[in-house]
């Protein structure tokens, strides 16, 4: 099994900490896995993207061309993302800030109005963990309790490990939406 | 089997030359290498080691100079301009026969060029770049664990032949993230280096390190002695991997990123029934010729797919000698090969050969 996916939104978004936390979970689980950020003007720019492969098999390209799932949270990114994906791949895309409809038929689209979601939860900061939750239940490329697992010991540590409950309700709430 | 971590490829080059017991680092921040300098700053000094920032890559360099004259395992790293500011400074240590380890993360020029990776430098890196009849024994790793192995190689290889060793990578290989192995290097094989300027100190003789031979028989005997030193490098040095080239029509010949893109490429190629194989050189100085030789009298062609407009290229032609085709697919600063970009190269390869 091979997912192959790019994230992109504008910088505060989390989208890097999305890549992160699927590249980390698929190590956990023994499987190969590769994050690839944008770095350098394109980071300067506002917007922010990355290429994360997850593999059971050795990985070549960590440079993706036809990814199998996109995730765009705002309309930028969409704009910018939707062409590439893989036909039959999956776009999700946060509908809270995008106020377009995607124009592709040959691909599985996913709408997710992750930051009313988020703020209905009590934190407008796990608009995308609700899109994490939406992707683990949509391809099945890892389980919840490995992205809990990385989530408590690599980023919700210290003063933030109250928050560990309203993430996992976050993604809880996405997987639920698909 | 050691636990997998995720590392950064930068990173990785770090705690790879910090595992090969190298405590000494020399730099000047450039994208998209700072994390290296970075990650040195915070790990040498924990360890007894030195991280100096220095004023320029001209200064770092010849501190690299200086901590191996005085026979420390020292490096410095960079990206493609601050490489050619450290150009002098790396013929001064190729001249005065001593190890360490030059790393260039590589980025687009010419000039100033992008922050964009970028394979434009292979010719500064293998066929000299600083002046005079010099050899720099040039690695270039394609994966974060790859980077850890070739680290410690490298730096056991300076030590060997008393030689620079430049590890090239690319722009993509120091922002990653993979997971790597961090096995416990058990034997750092470090000869014992009587040449050092580490004093007289117990009746050791006087040690002389420079690069000068201002004799013209005292220049010639230098230069045959190392001319000589080069020879044994490229009889006993040579690092390459092939993957599936044995039935392959045409081989891919790709270093880096590029063959990382390469591989995926070959895997949807031999999907549509093409018979493709990959010939990564691990090793760019010295070139794996004589094997790409044999498989260019073997019938194979190939296509050489680069970062550039065509450098690595020019050393596949030498070998392949007019046996066989060499096509060139390559992509300008800036942008990297796709995987359809590739395939679409290997596609048009099978079609001006007739073969469909």
């Amino acid at each position: 099994m091979i997912l192959e996916s790019i994230f992109a939104g504008f910088g505060g978004q989390g989208v890097m900490l999305m890549g992160q936390l699927l590249a980390y979970s698929g190590m956990y689980e023994g499987k190969n896995t590769t994050y690839v950020p944008s770095y350098g003007p394109e980071m300067r720019g506002g917007t922010a993207n990355c290429s994360v492969v997850v593999s059971d098999e050795l990985i070549g390209s960590p440079v993706i061309s036809e990814p199998s799932i996109v995730v765009a949270m705002n309309r930028p990114s969409m704009e910018k993302f939707e062409a590439i994906i893989k036909p039959g791949g999956v776009l999700f895309y946060n509908s809270s800030l995008i106020d377009v409809k995607p124009k592709r038929t040959d691909i599985k689209v996913v709408a997710i109005a992750a930051n009313e979601i988020a703020t209905e939860l009590g934190n407008s900061r796990v608009a995308n963990m609700v899109v994490i939750g939406a992707i683990l239940k949509s391809t099945g490329i890892v389980n919840i309790e490995t992205v809990m697992k990385v989530l408590q010991e690599k980023v919700l540590t210290g003063k933030k490990k109250d928050l560990v409950g309203v993430n996992r309700a976050a993604i809880e709430k996405g997987m639920s939406l698909v | 089997m050691a636990d997998r971590v995720m590392m950064k490829g930068n990173e990785a080059i770090a705690e790879g030359a910090i595992r090969a017991g190298c405590h000494y680092f020399f730099g000047y921040p450039i994208t998209p290498q700072n994390e290296v300098p970075e990650y040195m700053a915070k790990r040498l000094p924990e360890i007894g080691g030195t991280f100096i920032q220095a004023e320029s890559e001209v200064s770092a360099i010849n501190m690299v100079y200086g901590a191996a004259g005085a026979g420390a395992r020292a490096m410095t790293s960079s990206s493609s301009p601050g490489v050619s500011l450290k150009m002098e400074g790396i013929s001064y240590i190729a001249g005065a026969e001593l190890p360490c380890v030059i790393v260039n993360v590589s980025r687009g020029g010419p000039g100033l060029g992008g922050l964009a990776p970028s394979q434009s430098d292979y010719f500064q890196a293998t066929k000299g770049g600083g002046h005079g009849d010099y050899r720099l024994i040039v690695l270039a790793p394609a994966s974060v664990q790859e980077i850890i192995d070739l680290m410690y190689e490298g730096f056991v290889t300076a030590d060997k032949y008393r030689n620079p060793v430049m590890i090239l990578a690319d722009g993509i290989l120091g922002q990653m993230m993979e997971p790597v192995t961090l096995s416990e290097v058990k034997d750092l094989q470090i000869p014992p280096k009587p040449w050092a300027t580490t004093g007289m100190i117990n009746g050791k003789p006087q040690s002389i390190i420079n690069s000068l031979g201002l004799a013209y028989e005292d220049l010639e005997k230098i230069n045959i002695r190392l001319q000589k030193k080069y020879q044994e490098i490229a009889a006993h040095e040579i690092r390459f991997q092939e993957e599936e080239t044995a039935d392959a029509e045409l081989i891919i010949v790709a270093y880096g990123t590029s063959a990382r893109v390469a591989k995926t490429a070959m895997i949807k190629a031999k999907a549509q029934g093409k018979k493709v194989g990959l010939f990564r050189p691990i090793s760019l100085w010295p070139f794996p010729s004589q094997r790409i030789q044999e498989l260019a009298q073997a019938g194979k062609r190939f296509l050489v797919v680069e970062m550039s407009a065509g450098q690595m290229v020019e050393d596949v032609k030498l070998a392949v000698n007019g046996k066989t085709t060499v096509d060139f697919y390559g992509k300008l600063n800036g942008t990297i090969p796709s995987v359809i970009d590739v395939n679409n190269a290997i596609i048009k390869c099978f079609a001006s050969q007739g073969v469909a």
